[in-house]
């Protein structure tokens, strides 16, 4: 079963990223250590994002992300895993959980066609 | 405020006392504590006026008693546990204030909570609301559960001692042995939650620790002749004893080799160390050398070696040895792993790991963590940091993560 371990960083965490990256290199071999690893990305800060809405076919588009909250989404881990306990034995271990907050949910099956 | 402080003193002191001496009667755990609640609920409205009654605890027995009756009549229950409670409970003992004769029945509480009937997962939580007064919503917290879910898994343990009709006795002699395992392994799970917690930053959770050892000095009190009770208060109390020199000011995890010994408690190892030659004198022959008296005379090995400059390292082999005949747990294998390095070198501490079986230790963060020392050590400094790197991965303790990524370094850049 595959699940999506979402990253959320502080704005600190965000500056401290050279800091923090051999804990998050650290996480990810062990993830592919254990064979669970489908799939992950890390982002760049919320500053560099741009969000675009269409509306009645105009586009409107805007600097920074979508919801501006003070914990930003900073990456992602897709793991497959037996059960949700399973995903959050692995969430717990991302060096996000005891810095600020990771989220975890399952991934809707998708058509391998 | 005189009247709500009297009352709150009343509830810390004997809340745990009053339940159990109510629900020994009534056989009902959930009637029992609805009963004090509404009892308590009166002492707040009635106090303030009417005055703080010269013996509280009696005052709130006999107030919840005729909640029980009424309950009873109101709902046509059996004319047998009206009885009971009539026979039970018409002669509230007399009491001074403060006074403690009542008898405690708090003991028998503890049974109950850790009764074999009751799954084992629910014991230590039963535990904290039953005998110490603890919420569900506290005690969801400590177990990082939903609140609600807590509350219905207490509900429905607290349904099945009722009908199940768990008796509200103490164990006979041939069988306390083995239910006071369970007791003692359901308050060491409360300690563990709260030294967890506590590692995680929570607050919350440090109430556990201090409840937990409370529980512990009860079970040592009316039951003096346990060893294995009197094992585990010693290893609460040298865990306790050393909890300020665990993390230094920042916060980072600090090991047992590099503790400053100047913040253990000298007073509270003094009393680990009384009760572990009391557990260790009052075995007779046919009581087996327990779990809890064997972490606490590890616990004991570690910290003499600690004052003396010199660790026993060959009593620790033995002893880690004996917790792996009683359970071979990986926790105790790597633990031995690890007094083989220390006593008997690095090449034996690495031909030991080796023993243990890959398949068990994958995602197992301290064999990955022993595993990069021992390397370190032999001089395999590329392994060693290929296992440093896994135990990074595998950690969920931000503090142990900090440290192993300072190993790390270490080893990277001399």
């Amino acid at each position: 079963m595959k699940f999506a371990i979402l990253v959320y960083e502080t704005e600190q965490d965000f500056a401290e990223r050279e800091h923090t990256m051999p804990a998050y290199y650290a996480y990810s071999q062990a993830l592919a250590a254990a064979g669970v690893v489908a799939g992950g990305a890390a982002l760049h800060p919320s500053h560099t994002a741009t969000t675009l809405r269409l509306q009645n076919g105009q586009r409107h588009v805007q600097d920074g992300p979508y919801a501006d909250t003070k914990e930003q989404l900073g990456g992602l881990f897709i793991i497959d895993v037996a059960d949700l306990d399973a995903a959050l034995d692995w969430a717990s271990r991302c060096p996000a959980a005891s810095r600020c907050a990771v989220e975890v949910r399952p991934l809707l099956p998708m058509n391998q066609g | 405020m005189e009247a709500r402080r009297a009352a709150e003193r009343v509830a810390r002191d004997s809340y745990g006392r009053l339940v159990a001496y109510l629900a020994t009667r009534t056989r009902d755990l959930s009637l029992a504590e609805d009963a004090l609640g509404d009892a308590f609920l009166a002492a707040l409205r009635t106090w303030p006026e009417r005055g703080i009654p010269p013996k509280p605890e009696a005052w709130l027995l006999t107030t919840a008693r005729n909640r029980l009756i009424d309950g009873y009549r109101c709902h046509h229950r059996q004319e047998h546990a009206l009885s009971l409670l009539r026979d039970g409970l018409t002669t509230v003992p007399e009491l001074e204030p403060g006074d403690r004769s009542f008898p405690d029945e708090r003991l028998k509480l503890l049974f109950v909570c850790a009764h074999p009937a009751i799954d084992a997962s629910i014991h230590t939580p039963l535990m904290l609301q039953i005998v110490l007064g603890l919420t569900a919503a506290q005690i969801a917290s400590a177990f990082l559960m939903a609140p609600s879910t807590m509350g219905q898994r207490l509900t429905r343990a607290k349904t099945k001692i009722r009908d199940a009709g768990i008796g509200f006795e103490l164990p006979d002699p041939d069988h306390i042995g083995d239910r006071l395992t369970a007791v003692l392994e359901a308050i060491y799970a409360a300690y563990t939650v709260g030294w967890d917690g506590i590692a995680g930053g929570d607050a919350r959770s440090e109430g556990l620790t201090e409840e937990s050892i409370w529980l512990t000095r009860m079970a040592v009190t009316l039951l003096p002749d346990q060893p294995e009770a009197q094992g585990l208060l010693a290893l609460l109390l040298f865990c306790e004893a050393r909890r300020p020199a665990r993390r230094n000011s920042a916060g980072a995890f600090v090991p047992l080799s590099a503790q400053d010994i100047g913040l253990w408690s000298p007073a509270m190892l003094d009393e680990a160390e009384f009760w572990l030659r009391a557990a260790a004198s009052g075995r007779d022959g046919a009581q087996r050398m327990g779990r809890f008296q064997l972490e606490a005379a590890i616990q004991s090995v570690h910290v003499q070696g600690r004052r003396c400059d010199r660790t026993d390292w060959e009593s620790l082999i033995l002893l880690y040895g004996g917790l792996l005949q009683l359970a071979p747990t990986i926790g105790a294998w790597l633990n031995q792993v690890a007094a083989i390095a220390e006593g008997r070198g690095w090449t034996a501490g690495l031909a030991a790991l080796n023993q243990i079986p890959t398949e068990r230790v994958g995602s197992y963060q301290p064999y990955w963590a022993l595993r990069g020392h021992l390397l370190h050590h032999a001089g395999d400094f590329g392994a060693a940091a290929a296992s440093y790197q896994r135990a990074i991965g595998l950690t969920e303790d931000g503090a142990i993560r900090e440290y192993l990524l300072g190993r790390l370094r270490a080893l990277t850049d001399p």
